[in-house]
């Protein structure tokens, strides 16, 4: 196992010139452009003339559309097109049903989108997309589901190709040994909520209607990767991916909605096409981020699991429902983790899907990792409880050797150091009891959970450098959702063409580059840096030391050669204080710490930022996210910031991250893995367990609000304690 | 519209602006797709969010929930009035320093707001958390600062260093520091 230095990763002063351009702190290179609000996003690129486009969307969840009536619309003055199924350009090729809008009347899902108005001015798209009145045939939805759903199926596949089932020794005889614990669990169905709203400005170009390939499609748009957009794009829209342009320099966060394309792209793109010439735009109002640009689905898990006295695990069963659109499929990978977390002999996983009349769901930050390892975390939490064993020690007894899903050696695993070490800098040893510690109205009590994320990198990518006007330019499709790879991607690029980081410039944001996999899967940094590194190197042996202006060369960075044979994964410890008020049930949470262990770290300073994020992001899910979907209409009832709470500045204490020294060569060239997904994992796990440690009241469904530890605690006594305190 | 369009005057980041609106347009509509100015964001158009912060006369407004008509005259300032990039206002500067913006799109809203934040620390404003709202020397502690900026959400998580980069500058007159046309 590598030594371990553990290090704090507090901003630190600049590195000196002469140190290694990775693994210092550098200033984001685009924060003064951010700071000062000039860094343009997707709806604020400079235009001609722009047209502004506002949809009409279905306010029925199935059925048909019966008719519509645009003659108010049309009248409206200032309005130049209404764009319905009855007038749309025609889909030829159908490799996505979310993405193949205005084709027919069938209406999929509430949201869903049937038309659009363009207009000279939002205002006027807006008001006009109101006039315009549609009429259905409805028809009754399935929408809801259950624990035990007669109607579930076991998916073959689940998102990133992993198995809808898996099950190794005898989980049945496993749970037999030892002492059980059996809880169900659930998550609400989450939405990405990024600040900056879906936007996009399209231009339809027809050079020359006497050839048709000399058409030009140009999107301004926000979103993980444009190459990938526009080869997603290009065939729905009837054109080749050379003939789209897709430029998204900065993009106002993600989290996984804007890693895939929506139909407000195509439905912009038909009505640019209508609108030859004149640019269309249209910003995502924060109602419609509610609808059609996925979201985290609900999920509801139920695990089995025995623990013997000195706290081995003996079987563990882990199942998962959720729900999946009938209009496109999306399963998380709920119990993948829990395959390879521990040393565990009798397993059983299984991914349940139940078919839903809603609006397809997404990838949201660790889609899959993040839900499963909610249960998984908790239960692990009753089970040290259950047989009085601490549960930080727990974890460690149960370290396994290599990977027990596949039987590989682990590249690096340094979760038992994650602990040791977290536990060591958080304070653990001053947990008490549970409900042994009191403050006035409060209880007060420490948590741990795991925190696990997979190498997902499975395909190469191609990077440039350009040597102009004195300076190296790298250049490639990469995408800066937050993240640091402006910054960061220059510091791998100085470093392996040795010269200082501030010689070296990135070119990312737009199609027209070397081909780069989106930021997604938390892959970004070492995948793209492969690539980066690759051709920093074959410009060195190209163009030697000196070169001349305009040299140039491209070259494709691959995973490491035997990186199959080794189970790669990042893994880390949070540790949280949460305190719960007997009064009011309302849970704060004073601190927390996230210890990470997750391979070179190439920027400290952009990599703390999205730890800190990460974990920023699971307290809010764990104290307040919740979407209600209306099981009878189909639409979510809260669909706004005001209804769908995020963490606020006053909900978030003390949080800090550190990370261990580590170099996994077998994740790529940089020695880096993934962090932009790690920091999230297993964090509401550990505040919910610190919240028993606290109160002794055992919450298990997702988010911690004040009405469940109620529910727990039964009514409140006229002295303000509660009938069955803890 | 034409017949119903309102004349308004706006000075922006300095610079005297003249424009005729639809009387339903806000200030943001008015900066961003009337006058150009990029540097206020729109994140959700109901003052859920606090993207859309701006300055108008010494305060912070939501800039959103304003109707442009209702602010003929008004000086506002956005974060691209405050600083330059090439110079900083100090404010800036130390969110910059403490990394305190991941995908920078609330940042201009958490820029202005801290700004006038610090102005109504100075003149007494009690929050929420504030001990003794009669007491007019405010004590600006992380919790203070903290429900101050609760109306700028940041779902990239950088709360905890943006409360940093505003202590960083607290005891300083930023309001009137920096290098921008403000």
């Amino acid at each position: 196992m590598t030594t371990l230095e553990p290090r704090m990763l507090e901003p630190e002063a600049p590195a000196a010139a002469d140190a290694a351009p990775t693994g210092h702190d550098r200033m984001r290179v685009d924060a003064p452009a951010k700071v000062t609000g000039t860094a343009p996003y997707a709806y604020e690129q400079p235009v001609e003339e722009p047209l502004h486009l506002f949809p009409i969307v279905a306010t029925i969840a199935l059925g048909r559309i019966a008719e519509i009536d645009d003659a108010d619309a049309r009248a409206l003055p200032g309005v130049r097109l209404v764009l319905t199924h009855a007038n749309a350009p025609r889909i030829r090729v159908r490799t996505d049903a979310a993405l193949t809008i205005l084709q027919s009347s069938e209406v999929h899902h509430r949201g869903e989108i049937i038309g659009a108005v363009v207009a000279d001015s939002p205002r006027v798209a807006r008001e006009a997309a109101a006039l315009v009145r549609v009429t259905y045939d409805e028809q009754p939805a399935e929408l809801g589901f259950s624990i035990d759903d007669p109607r579930a199926t076991v998916p073959r596949r689940v998102n990133a190709f992993k198995h809808g089932s898996y099950e190794r020794g005898d989980a049945d005889a496993g749970l037999t040994r030892g002492t059980l614990v059996e809880a169900d669990y659930s998550l609400p169905m989450e939405f990405h909520s990024p600040i900056e709203p879906h936007a996009v400005t399209a231009i339809w170009h027809d050079v020359s209607a006497l050839r048709p390939r000399s058409t030009r499609l140009t999107m301004y748009d926000t979103n993980q990767g444009t190459g990938g957009h526009g080869a997603l794009l290009a065939p729905v829209l009837g054109l080749l991916p050379t003939q789209i342009e897709v430029i998204s320099p900065y993009v106002g966060g993600s989290f996984g909605t804007k890693g895939w394309p929506w139909p407000h792209l195509v439905l912009v793109a038909m009505a640019a096409k209508r609108l030859t010439g004149r640019p269309v735009k249209y910003a995502m109002t924060r109602q419609q981020m509610f609808r059609t640009v996925g979201h985290r689905p609900a999920s509801k898990q139920r695990i089995r699991l025995s623990v013997e006295a000195d706290g081995r695990l003996g079987a563990i069963d882990h199942q998962s429902w959720a729900p999946t659109s009938r209009l496109r499929s999306y399963v998380d990978q709920t119990v993948s983790a829990t395959r390879m977390m521990y040393d565990v002999a009798d397993l059983r996983t299984i991914h349940h899907a139940v078919v839903q009349d809603a609006a397809p769901g997404s990838f949201m930050r660790a889609p899959g990792e993040f839900s499963g390892m909610f249960a998984l975390e908790t239960a692990l939490d009753e089970a040290a409880h259950a047989v009085g064993v601490d549960p930080v020690d727990l974890r460690v007894r149960n370290e396994p050797a290599q990977d027990p899903e596949t039987g590989k050696p682990w590249s690096t695993r340094n979760l038992v150091a994650c602990l040791r070490e977290g536990a060591d800098q958080f304070g653990w040893a001053e947990r008490q009891p549970v409900g042994a510690r009191r403050d006035g109205e409060w209880l007060v009590g420490l948590g741990v959970a795991s925190a696990t994320y997979p190498n997902m990198y499975f395909v190469p990518n191609r990077a440039g450098v350009r040597f102009t006007g004195g300076r190296y330019v790298v250049e490639l499709q990469a995408s800066d959702i937050g993240t640091g790879a402006w910054t960061v991607l220059p510091q791998i690029a100085a470093e392996a063409l040795g010269v200082g980081v501030d010689l070296v410039d990135a070119d990312i944001g737009h199609t027209g580059l070397p081909w780069a996999i989106p930021a997604g899967g938390s892959v970004g940094t070492f995948a793209w840096g492969d690539a980066v590194v690759a051709a920093a190197r074959k410009f060195r042996r190209t163009h030697g030391e000196h070169p001349d202006e305009g040299d140039h060369v491209t070259a494709t960075g691959r995973m490491p050669r035997g990186s199959r044979g080794y189970s790669r994964h990042a893994f880390g410890a949070h540790f949280a204080q949460a305190r719960v008020s007997t009064v009011t049930g309302e849970v704060r949470v004073d601190r927390m710490l996230g210890a990470f262990a997750a391979g070179r770290i190439i920027n400290p300073r952009t990599a703390r930022s999205q730890l800190i994020g990460g974990m920023t992001m699971g307290l809010s899910a764990a104290l307040h996210e919740e979407a209600h979907l209306d099981e009878r209409f189909g639409h979510v009832v809260n669909g706004d910031l005001a209804g769908y709470h995020v963490a606020a500045h006053a909900d978030v204490g003390d949080l800090e991250a550190i990370t261990l020294e580590e170099h996994d060569p077998w994740f790529g060239a940089t020695g880096a893995k993934g962090i932009g997904e790690l920091g999230i994992v297993g964090a509401p796990a550990a505040i919910g367990n610190a919240i028993f440690n606290a109160s002794g009241v055992r919450l298990r469904d997702l988010p911690f609000t004040p009405d469940r530890l109620f529910d727990a605690w039964g009514q409140p006594t006229a002295s303000g304690t509660r009938a069955t305190s803890p | 519209m034409a017949g119903h369009e309102v004349s308004v005057r706006l000075t922006v980041d300095g610079t005297a602006r003249q424009v005729d609106l639809d009387p339903r347009v806000t200030v943001l509509d008015a900066l961003r797709d009337e006058l150009g100015v990029m540097s206020v964001k729109k994140g959700c158009d109901h003052g859920q969010c606090g993207a859309c912060t701006v300055i108008v006369d010494g305060r912070r407004i939501l800039s959103c929930l304003a109707l442009a008509a209702s602010y003929d005259g008004a000086d506002v300032t956005t974060a691209a009035g405050l600083g330059t990039t090439d110079h900083l206002n100090p404010m800036q500067q130390a969110f910059a320093d403490r990394d305190a913006l991941q995908c920078g799109y609330c940042t201009p809203g958490q820029v202005c707001s801290a700004v006038a934040m610090l102005e109504e620390a100075r003149a007494g404003m009690p929050s929420h958390v504030s001990p003794d709202v009669s007491d007019t020397t405010v004590d600006l502690t992380d919790a203070e600062v903290r429900e101050r900026m609760s109306g700028n959400l940041c779902r990239c998580g950088a709360y905890v260093n943006i409360v940093r980069a505003i202590q960083d500058v607290a005891g300083q007159d930023v309001a009137r520091a920096g290098g921008g046309a403000a």
